[in-house]
């Protein structure tokens, strides 16, 4: 490996640090559109970045370290994880250090540490936020690790690049049916963690429908910043293992040139660019579930994704 | 492992999408989109059919998948949505346990079906011949389904997502069944329907309900 | 006397430590309430007999090692006691020693007098206690294995019951005094099966006995139930809940993580070591046994509103996922996959290790809040990271280690047991082949439950607003508690960083039991158990890369946008009254895990209505399983000794005739 390597994964990295908010905005404005609400201009989030950044701080008194630590840490946890995906190439150091079953651990680590900051105020709402935000996290854990087992099982292997280079590497294009049921489950995982309709409602502060809000209800200013980043990072992220797993064409492998890398990343926009808009239609066509069927929502992901397991052993093995 | 052809890829992929149709079934709520679901079930069935027909060159095949098209695709679900209508039954639909305990034993049963088809599999010489487990566990599904309901109206449903796992194991293991039988079946079915049909006004006369655990009252004590 | 001079110098060193830590409690009887002696002298001095051993075990690894035998020459005229020390005894011998040590340290601030049974007598049961669990792992027949079992159940059992004259005490310690025997009986048995007629009561012995299959089974069966009793296998689990609260902490923090891998090293010695590779149903069984307690256990834990009694079930928890992983080693091993049983028994000897690590670690911390505050009930407790900055922090280390987070070291064994649960999918059996995935299902399942768990045992004690008022008075742990603390702490810690050096380690223990290794890659910095282009994990660089970017992070964020920071009240989305009484409660944190896993409590709920003057809310939740098998045979038991009590008439002249009859009948027999 050389040095060029490593400046690209500081390069995706960054990729990721500054597109995230620019996807955000993108399914925004398409949910806007959907609904026929005049949209907001796609750099909506980079404005309230800088808005937050710029404001005093208010911390409730009894806050502890913790409550300070966690948006660095949540925000870190994010950064780390989008240096682990290839959105872009498949030469990431990073990704040797973990593989996909650490990509698991980290943004589980990022979800206790956010509702053990949740928890730390002592409010009603902070505990409630944490508790459901709990409770949907041990059943989309292990979902998403399911959804990855498809294609570890497939590969081999479970780092994701490899996963990558080993669906890019066939000389023609498979069609694999236990994928299909991994990314059905992988869609349902994507909504329920992202706090996506018809689990939870980012547009609200209903108490008796949030989640994600409820958490970071006493956050403000740049702890509320780096809070908003990394939940736009998680997003793009998501989408960016969606890819990954489903349709890597167009990322980078084999020695990373300049042409190659502008190339993965014009079709990345153009993925993402799809995705937020399905990701809109879907949101804007589906209404919100009761909490209690949010957890049968997500058997259900965890179901599928077994499933897929299985017919993979039965079909393809 | 040497890579299947494309048709065997896309039957695959068909197969797949039957028993992802099937869980749906089984998850589903509503009456409407139970009916939906099948329509689906139905198209899946009839293009696979029409794949097998193509590759392994057997022209009575076309004829059951036209069969299918017409009476899966088109007349038992228009019939059933008529009844819906008249019977005024597209609200929920509770089952009588709660989903995900009914998926997880919907699991359990495919696990049972791909194990039990497996040695099956290894003998047979056609095309598809390991979606024979996926078949078996349709059947099962559906089987479940009718088990974990409690109105008539999706028991009915049950019954014709059986009827389709049958239809599909047929052509897995055995490239269909003789024209005459699968006539019979289809004129069976068509019958059932219509005597369901009978039926659903019966007991909605006598109970107000499609409900069936009032069928409960009328043990003698 | 020829043998014991023969002994090698490691089987003599480790021998006479055992020796030293029962004179150090024999030294607690010397002045038995003198409370500075026992606790500034003896247990230091006990935590660094500990230190020995685990330095004795970690010698098993030098590449000049081989394993050491030898006879002692006690026990009885031609059955003297065999010791052995090797890799398996050796890697065992560590995890006692090394979480022993900081138990020792934290138990030397810990005990004080006019706590139940004295100081001195305390510390004497509680060496005997390590004495007996070290002597376990060294014996090397069945008749010393079975002497240093009991008088391991036997101390343990005076320290559950340090608080005699509690009534709920004595009867937790009833039950475990019960439940133990019951497992050492299964434990009897399958040694009288596996001698092979032979009489021969060593494990060299019964390694060369052969035995038909059905047998062999038996025997199997035999060690699962009676080693399973011990560890807490569902259904055999009842005793831990009760026993593990009922103990004073440092005594909860040994059962909980020493003694429950003494059952898991008998499980491996019978099955891996003395048994040959048995039929494909043993792994299954296992397997099976293992998830279902898993998941019971995190079910429960998660439920539970006493803070002790949580651990006990995530305890139950652990036990579950590393029988599952010796599941997954006999499936392997049946149909001779060497490399993936190695795999496997590697995750499930590094877990045994970290379960040692933190669950000590949290039962000591308990143990603190416990002195701090008065008080075991979750909902009595809260925001203690404001009074108990230091016990919190290491509290936080144990919480996220426990709950697989990475780069600490529970992620690192569930990355080994995933890993080797994924590798299998070429078992030439189909039914096999589809089992396996489901068990990652429910291995992950249970792995994000404890998740859930340890947001709620951390968020509920530490987080928050004190939900008493005394809490604000609550103090820092002691200097010794604290190092006791940071030295388990420091073990969960380091074991995240170098896993492969843990790899290494237990590398020698499969090497002796299967013949075969995990680690391929020989990398320092990862560990890669398959190939590199497969899976990798430097767990070293994990930190390093989350420290670095946390702290580039928090660079960044102070360097350029320094706005002030002001304190406030909490906004709680306006409501201007906040009592601690509007936090979750522990019955509300668990809510959703009740209402999802409903059908596997027995719930009693009283709920208030809206128009009660004084609210009152009470919920009980029970074990079904108590409720269906023991409560039933307890009664049958009771009538069955009814009937016999006919005999005890009260007369002695009718006591008299029974022995009377007796020796007539006796004497008729030899006739």
């Amino acid at each position: 490996m050389t040095a060029a390597v490593y400046l690209w994964q500081v390069g995706v990295c960054a990729v990721a640090i500054g597109l995230a908010p620019l996807f955000a905005g993108w399914v925004a404005q398409c949910r806007a559109r959907l609904q026929n609400r005049c949209a907001p201009p796609l750099w909506q989030p980079y404005r309230m970045l800088r808005k937050l950044f710029h404001k005093e701080a208010t911390l409730a008194i009894n806050a502890s370290w913790l409550f300070r630590a966690a948006p660095y840490v949540v925000f870190a946890a994010m950064v780390l994880a989008a240096g682990i995906i290839p959105s872009l190439t498949t030469e990431l150091p990073v990704a040797r250090v973990a593989d996909a079953i650490a990509l698991v651990g980290l943004f589980a680590t990022a979800r206790v540490f956010m509702a053990l900051a949740a928890m730390d105020i002592g409010t009603a709402f902070g505990t409630l936020g944490a508790r459901r935000e709990m409770m949907i996290g041990f059943l989309t854990e292990p979902a998403l690790l399911m959804v990855l087992f498809n294609a570890f099982l497939m590969a081999g292997t479970t780092a994701l690049p490899a996963i990558v280079q080993n669906t890019l590497a066939q000389p023609h294009v498979m069609l694999h049916p236990s994928l299909a049921f991994a990314a059905v489950a992988f869609v349902m995982v994507l909504l329920a963690e992202n706090a996506r309709l018809p689990i939870d409602n980012p547009s609200t502060h209903l108490e008796l429908t949030m989640i994600h809000e409820a958490m970071v209800l006493e956050y403000s200013a740049r702890h509320l910043a780096l809070i908003e980043w990394a939940s736009w990072l998680k997003l793009f992220n998501y989408a960016c293992i969606g890819f990954t797993l489903f349709v890597p064409w167009g990322i980078a492998t084999h020695g990373v040139s300049l042409g190659g890398i502008a190339l993965a990343m014009l079709l990345l926009v153009a993925k993402l660019g799809v995705a937020g808009a399905a990701l809109a239609f879907f949101e804007t066509t589906s209404a919100k579930l009761r909490l209690f069927r949010a957890p049968e929502f997500l058997t259900m992901a965890f179901l599928l994704a077994v499933l897929g397991l299985l017919v993979h052993l039965l079909l393809e093995g | 492992m040497s890579a299947p052809s494309l048709t065997t890829q896309v039957l695959q992929t068909l197969a797949g999408a039957l028993l992802l149709i099937a869980f749906a079934m089984l998850a589903e709520r509503r009456s409407r989109r139970l009916v939906t679901l099948l329509i689906w079930q139905g198209a899946v069935l009839v293009t696979s059919t029409l794949l097998v027909a193509a590759t392994a060159h057997l022209p009575h095949l076309l004829f059951s998948a036209m069969l299918t098209l017409v009476l899966k695709v088109g007349v038992l679900p228009w019939i059933l949505l008529r009844l819906m209508h008249r019977l005024g039954i597209e609200r929920d639909n509770e089952p009588l346990v709660n989903v995900p305990t009914l998926m997880l034993v919907g699991l359990a049963l495919v696990i049972f079906a791909f194990g039990l088809a497996q040695p099956i599999t290894a003998l047979a010489t056609t095309v598809i011949r390991q979606t024979l487990g996926i078949a078996l566990a349709v059947i099962l599904l559906a089987l479940l389904m009718i088990l974990a309901r409690r109105k008539a109206f999706t028991q009915v449903i049950g019954f014709l997502a059986l009827e389709n796992g049958l239809f599909f194991g047929a052509i897995s293991t055995t490239y269909g069944m003789p024209m005459i039988v699968e006539l019979g079946i289809a004129l069976d079915v068509l019958v059932g329907v219509f005597i369901f049909g009978v039926f659903f006004f019966h007991i909605r006369e006598q109970f107000d309900s499609l409900d069936l655990h009032h069928l409960e009252s009328l043990k003698e004590d | 006397m020829s043998e014991w001079a023969a002994a090698s110098p490691t089987v003599t060193a480790v021998l006479s430590l055992v020796t030293a830590w029962l004179c150090v409690g024999g030294l607690g009887l010397v002045r038995p309430n003198k409370v500075g002696w026992i606790a500034h002298v003896l247990f230091p001095l006990g935590a660094v007999i500990a230190l020995g051993v685990a330095a004795i075990g970690a010698t098993t690894w030098l590449p000049a090692f081989v394993a050491q035998q030898a006879v002692l020459p006690l026990g009885l005229p031609d059955l003297p006691f065999h010791v052995r020390l090797d890799a398996l005894s050796g890697f065992f011998l560590l995890l006692l020693g090394s979480a022993g040590t900081g138990i020792s340290i934290f138990s030397a601030g810990y005990f004080r007098a006019g706590e139940g049974t004295a100081p001195g007598l305390l510390c004497l049961q509680y060496h005997v206690f390590l004495a007996s669990m070290a002597m376990v792992m060294l014996a090397d027949d069945a008749y010393l294995f079975m002497v240093a079992w009991e008088t391991m159940a036997l101390s343990s059992y005076f320290l559950v019951t340090t608080q005699h004259r509690l009534p709920e005490i004595r009867r937790a310690g009833f039950l475990y005094l019960l439940m133990a025997h019951v497992g050492a009986l299964g434990i009897l048995l399958c040694f009288g099966v596996l001698h092979g007629g032979s009489w021969q009561m060593t494990f060299d012995a019964m390694r060369t006995a052969t035995l038909a299959p059905f047998w062999m089974s038996i025997a199997f069966l035999l060690a699962l139930f009676g080693f399973g009793a011990k560890a807490g296998l569902v259904p055999l689990h009842v005793w831990l809940p009760e026993a593990h609260p009922a103990a004073p902490s440092p005594v909860s923090a040994m059962m909980s993580g020493l003694m429950l891998k003494t059952a898991i090293y008998g499980l491996l010695r019978v099955s891996l070591d003395v048994l040959p590779a048995g039929p494909w149903w043993w792994g299954v069984l296992t397997l099976a046994l293992g998830l279902g307690t898993a998941l019971y256990g995190v079910v429960f834990a998660a439920v539970q509103t006493d803070m002790k009694r949580l651990l006990a079930y995530s305890s139950i928890e652990n036990i579950g996922l590393i029988v599952a992983g010796i599941g997954l080693v006999l499936i392997c091993r049946s149909v001779d996959m060497r490399v993936l049983a190695a795999l496997a028994l590697a995750a499930v000897l590094i877990h045994a290790l970290n379960h040692a690590l933190f669950k000590s670690l949290l039962f000591l911390a308990t143990g603190s809040v416990m002195h701090a505050t008065g008080e075991r009930s979750l909902g009595k407790l809260g925001g203690l990271i404001r009074r108990m900055p230091w016990v919190a922090a290491f509290a936080l280390v144990g919480s996220l280690a426990i709950a697989g987070l990475p780069p600490l070291n529970g992620f690192v064994s569930e990355w080994l047991l995933l890993q080797a649960f994924l590798q299998t999918p070429h078992i030439p059996h189909a039914f096999l082949n589809m089992i396996v995935p489901l068990g990652a299902a429910v291995v992950s399942l249970a792995a994000a439950l404890a998740g859930y768990v340890m947001v709620k045992f951390y968020g509920v004690i530490f987080l928050g607003q004190h939900r008493e008022s005394t809490l604000a008075m609550a103090h820092d742990a002691s200097g010794l508690e604290r190092i006791g603390l940071a030295w388990l702490a420091l073990g969960c810690v380091l074991i995240g960083a170098f896993p492969q050096v843990a790899l290494d380690v237990v590398g020698h223990v499969t090497q002796l039991l299967l013949g075969d290794t995990a680690q391929r890659g020989s990398s320092w910095w990862w560990i890669t158990p398959a190939a590199t282009h497969q899976a990798s994990y430097s767990g070293l660089w994990f930190w390093v890369g989350l420290l670095a970017v946390t702290g580039a992070t928090f660079v960044f964020v102070r360097r350029f946008y320094r706005g002030r920071v002001r304190r406030t009240a909490a906004w709680d989305c306006g409501y201007p009254w906040q009592t601690p009484r509007m936090q979750d409660s522990a019955e509300g944190f668990g809510q959703p895990i009740r209402h999802l896993f409903g059908p596997i409590f027995k719930i009693e709920r009283e709920l208030p209505r809206p128009s009660d003057a004084t609210p009152r809310y009470r919920i009980q939740i029970e074990d079904r399983i108590w409720l269906a098998c023991y409560q039933p045979l307890g009664r049958v038991l009771q009538r069955v000794t009814e009937s016999l009590a006919v005999l005890q008439g009260g007369r002695l002249a009718v006591y008299l005739l029974y022995s009377f009859l007796t020796l007539i009948v006796l004497l008729v027999c030899v006739l």
